[in-house]
């Protein structure tokens, strides 16, 4: 099992420990990240608000870097990556004008032949659950979680083909694979204010702390996420929206590597359990895996 | 032969661009043509006694009329031609308006191909036989498919002009959909209070005949000689020897979900589904009768003091022949369990509308309370949701389903009734209310009944300290709206029932992408459809409210009933004919033909002294669509009116 490892930016730096957990669960499971040599910045949210040929064009430029590597799949974990890059696919797979387009702007020919998967895809699909669960040396059981999925993993559905777009489950899946109970709650998709978070940090307060009272509601100890945007708003902020609004969170805020790595027996330092700053170790230690 | 042209201005619809006087002149000219001229508009009374006089001076024996589209006027000229005296098929037209004059610009081209198409009319009209109408005897009753509000109003319209009528219903009882609701729109009569005389008017009337917990099995035939296969299924309880004193279904110790009720209240295993049922008959439902499943029970056998019930009952395959057959088969709901955002169907405390019907109903499962199913208490913030399914074409349907306006607000206004301190809010995309009264009972609802409107689709429902909490849009005011309801009651959409497909086939009427049965023309014949004697009401046609199904009934009625008041029905001549001699029995024509209108038959061939099989077209049923005729390797098989050597004229005149 071989992919073309697409970090994007925030990989290299905020959200540090997604990467670095991400790694060592790979290592750990026999799955090669080959990182793409020279990569670029997918465009992100900056790039579709100024300019459309933009975003498609910082994509598919990564895209055709991945594709002069032997692996020729891309895997990524952040959320606005794997969407972009599935976006610039779509558009290059099914429209000709922006294909045409694009190829000029790049002086390639380009029409979506590279596979991008999510690292959250590749767990559960490629790798299969079944061959996870039989990898597992610590289960995590007592450990309530909610699973968050933001709104890039899932959405527009057409686009991005990958689980259900209402009401996604992976990742809940997943959870019960290493023993946590993922709780059943209706925030799984919802907005956590995402770029806001440095322009209109007051929607983010808004917004992530609806996300954190609905889980705390329903009694999850942790929320587990799949994307570094969501991640940062939810840990970053959580201060200030206690602040704001008068709360008292505590609430951990994992990536699901992190989980799977404890779970497959990872050193919690090489999983940047270090690294947050809600500290999860406290509540990691109490469910008896530390 | 002495053929006469009539070339029609049609105002100016042909004239202004095809110069008609040297169309007119030109067709002088060709071979046969004894007479030419041109009218303003041909098809008027002045035009065809323009026709009658020119073949009576000429002694005209063919006829070709250079206008529009025979779809439109062809009968007309048939029948001049019949009244001129010349036989109705030795008259063809030219079509030089849609097929030339509309479509085209350049007045001397349009006026070359104007008489080219008429050289080409000319080419097969003489090779024109002349052909006699058809005549096919018709059994004088009429099949009605589905027992429902449409059904029972199409019998009550048979029978009283004294013709017999069966209804074939798959329930245990008739009644449909509408015996299930509680108030009827814009009026608030009790649904019940004005079907149920109907109901009693169908089961005592000596011409109408139910079939009852029955389906339908086949159907073979043409108009004025259908054979309906019928399997009634087996009651376990005799329908002659039961008085429905029900005795049986009082003392049935299983419970069971209730149909009827929509799962809200609960069923014995032998039952009725409502107690106005026609016919108070119970029937014994041998998936959850004890009986049945475990050999053990047989209470109701003991008790019955009739000896009606009956464990070993079979179904039954009966075989009755009919003139012409009213489809009246009905709807279903949309089944809103693919929308996501509304919780994929598994909160149970959002219902859809006909929940709510049964709820509000006082002999339904709750009494007349507006309960939240969750948990038995009484629903005080209730969110109607509209449209769903219906204007959605990413996960429903794209057309509007027509009533859920009208039911919505009639649920809002009986919400209120029942409970005083309740509150409304509907959800709409747009308020169409467009039938009689219904512009006004919608304003009433929102203005005397205080029910809160708010334009916009709800994004996201989910369940939270046992409420459920709506969030929508309000696009008028561009507020995000969360409400906090106890019951959420969503509009669904109406569809046809599954197996319609099922059913269309077997009657040879086509049906859309919706699955709805089409009628022959929207517009001019909306309760016809292309197979004669086949004749549509309701909602399997397009979504219908109770005034509009009941018009539909009755116009389907006058439609069979013109059929029944016939001696004998008159067809076109315009079918396939075997030529005995040259038929090889190969078959291929039965393969062919979409409306089973071949036979194989067996003659005596003189010739081979042998017996043989050949082709045989049955002229009732055969639409003279021409798919035999294409496939016969032998041209053995030739349409009248459309002959090949007809055909190979007009080619050859080209």
């Amino acid at each position: 099992m071989r992919y073309a490892y697409f970090p994007g930016c925030s990989l290299h730096s905020t959200a540090k420990e997604y990467d670095l957990s991400t790694k060592a669960v790979a290592g750990t499971l026999g799955i090669e990240l080959i990182e793409i040599p020279e990569w670029i910045c997918c465009g992100a949210t900056p790039a579709h608000i100024t300019m459309h040929l933009l975003s498609l064009a910082l994509p598919v430029k990564n895209l055709l870097l991945a594709k002069k590597m032997d692996s020729y799949e891309v895997a990524t974990c952040c959320a606005a990556c794997f969407n972009r890059l599935k976006v610039a696919n779509h558009f290059m797979e099914n429209d000709s004008v922006h294909r045409d387009k694009v190829n000029e702007i790049i002086g390639e020919q380009y029409s979506g032949e590279v596979k991008v998967r999510h690292f959250l895809d590749i767990l559960i699909n490629v790798f299969w659950l079944k061959n996870l669960s039989e990898r597992i040396i610590k289960r995590l059981d007592n450990l309530k979680v909610a699973c968050y999925y933001g709104c890039l993993l899932t959405r527009p559905g057409e686009v991005t083909q990958f689980d259900d777009v209402e009401e996604p489950h992976l990742m809940d899946d997943l959870m019960k694979i290493l023993g946590v109970e993922p709780v059943d709650w209706p925030y799984k998709t919802e907005c956590c204010g995402a770029s806001f978070s440095l322009t209109k940090t007051d929607i983010v307060l808004k917004l992530s702390g609806d996300i954190l009272q609905m889980a705390y509601d329903e009694g999850a100890q942790a929320i587990v996420v799949a994307c570094p945007l969501c991640q940062s708003n939810l840990d970053l902020r959580q201060a200030m929206i206690n602040k704001k609004f008068k709360k008292n969170f505590d609430m951990p805020i994992l990536y699901f590597t992190q989980l799977v790595g404890l779970a497959l027996g990872i050193d919690p330092l090489k999983l940047g359990l270090n690294k947050h700053i809600v500290n999860p170790l406290k509540l990691i230690k109490s469910v008896g895996v530390l | 032969m002495k053929i006469g042209v009539f070339v029609c201005h049609c105002g100016t619809n042909i004239a202004a661009t095809v110069d008609v006087e040297r169309v007119s002149q030109e067709a002088a000219k060709e071979p046969r043509v004894k007479f030419s001229t041109t009218y303003r508009y041909m098809c008027s009374d002045p035009g065809q006694n323009l026709i009658k006089e020119a073949v009576k001076k000429h002694h005209l024996d063919r006829i070709v009329i250079a206008s529009c589209s025979p779809s439109l006027h062809e009968k007309t000229f048939r029948k001049c031609a019949e009244k001129a005296g010349v036989n109705p098929y030795l008259m063809e037209m030219a079509n030089i308006r849609e097929h030339c004059s509309w479509v085209h610009q350049d007045r001397v081209e349009a006026t070359a191909k104007a008489i080219e198409l008429i050289r080409l009319a000319l080419a097969k009209v003489s090779r024109n036989k002349p052909l006699e109408y058809l005549y096919i005897p018709i059994e004088k009753k009429v099949l009605i498919i589905g027992g429902g509000i449409a059904g029972i109003q199409s019998a009550i319209d048979i029978a009283f002009a004294n013709y017999p009528a069966v209804i074939l219903e798959r329930e245990p009882s008739i009644g449909g959909r509408m015996a299930r609701f509680d108030k009827t729109f814009p009026t608030l009569d009790c649904a019940a209070c004005i079907l149920t005389p109907k109901m009693v008017t169908v089961s005592q009337s000596k011409h109408v005949t139910m079939h009852t917990y029955s389906e339908i099995e086949g159907v073979k035939g043409h108009v004025g000689d259908f054979t309906v296969t019928i399997r009634k299924k087996a009651r376990s309880v005799d329908i002659n020897k039961c008085t429905g004193c029900g005795a049986c279904y009082n003392k049935c110790p299983v419970r069971v979900p209730s149909e009827f009720d929509m799962g809200l209240g609960k069923r014995t295993a032998i039952y009725i589904p409502f107690p106005q049922a026609v016919p108070n008959v119970p029937v014994i439902d041998r998936q959850n009768c004890l009986w049945f499943t475990k050999q053990k029970c047989g209470i109701c056998k003991k008790i019955c003091p009739f000896e009606a019930i009956d464990y070993d009952m079979q179904d039954e395959i009966i075989e009755e022949k009919f003139g012409a057959i009213i489809v009246a088969s009905g709807f279903t709901q949309f089944n809103h369990a693919v929308y996501g955002e509304y919780g994929y169907g598994k909160y149970k405390d959002a219902i859809t509308g006909l929940h709510f019907e049964r709820m509000a109903n006082s002999s339904g499962p709750t009494g007349g309370k507006i309960i939240r199913p969750s948990d038995g208490k009484e629903a005080r913030d209730v969110v109607f949701i509209q449209c769903v399914g219906s204007r959605d074409e990413q996960k429903g349907l794209s057309y509007c389903s027509r009533l859920c306006c009208m039911y919505t607000a009639k649920h809002a206004l009986l919400l209120k009734e029942h409970n005083k301190d309740a509150q409304a809010y509907v959800f709409y995309i747009d308020i169409r209310a467009a039938g009689k009264n219904y512009e006004e009972f919608v304003k009433k609802v929102q203005d005397e009944y205080g029910a809160v409107y708010l334009r916009g689709r709800v994004s996201r429902i989910f369940e939270k300290s046992g409420k459920l909490i709506v969030r929508g849009a309000d696009t008028l005011s561009g507020a995000q709206i969360e409400i906090k309801a106890d019951l959420v009651v969503l509009a669904t959409g109406l569809v046809a029932q599954p197996d319609a497909p099922g059913l269309a086939r077997m009657l040879h009427i086509p049906y859309d992408r919706n699955n709805l049965f089409t009628e022959a023309h929207p517009k001019l014949a909306p309760v016809e459809t292309i197979t004669s004697g086949v004749f549509l009401t309701g909602a399997c046609q397009s979504p219908k409210d109770i005034p509009d199904t009941v018009a539909t009934a009755s116009a389907a009625s006058v439609k069979a009933l013109g059929l029944m008041v016939q001696d004998r029905l008159q067809r076109e001549p315009l079918v396939a004919k075997v030529d005995a001699k040259t038929c090889s029995g190969c078959f291929a024509c039965i393969q062919a033909c979409s409306f089973t209108a071949i036979e194989e038959e067996e003659i005596e061939d003189k010739r081979l002294k042998k017996k043989r099989l050949i082709a045989k077209v049955l002229e009732g049923v055969c639409t003279g669509c021409g798919n035999c005729t294409a496939v016969c390797r032998m041209s053995a098989i030739d349409l009248e009116g459309f002959s090949n050597r007809q055909i190979m004229e007009e080619i050859e005149a080209l």
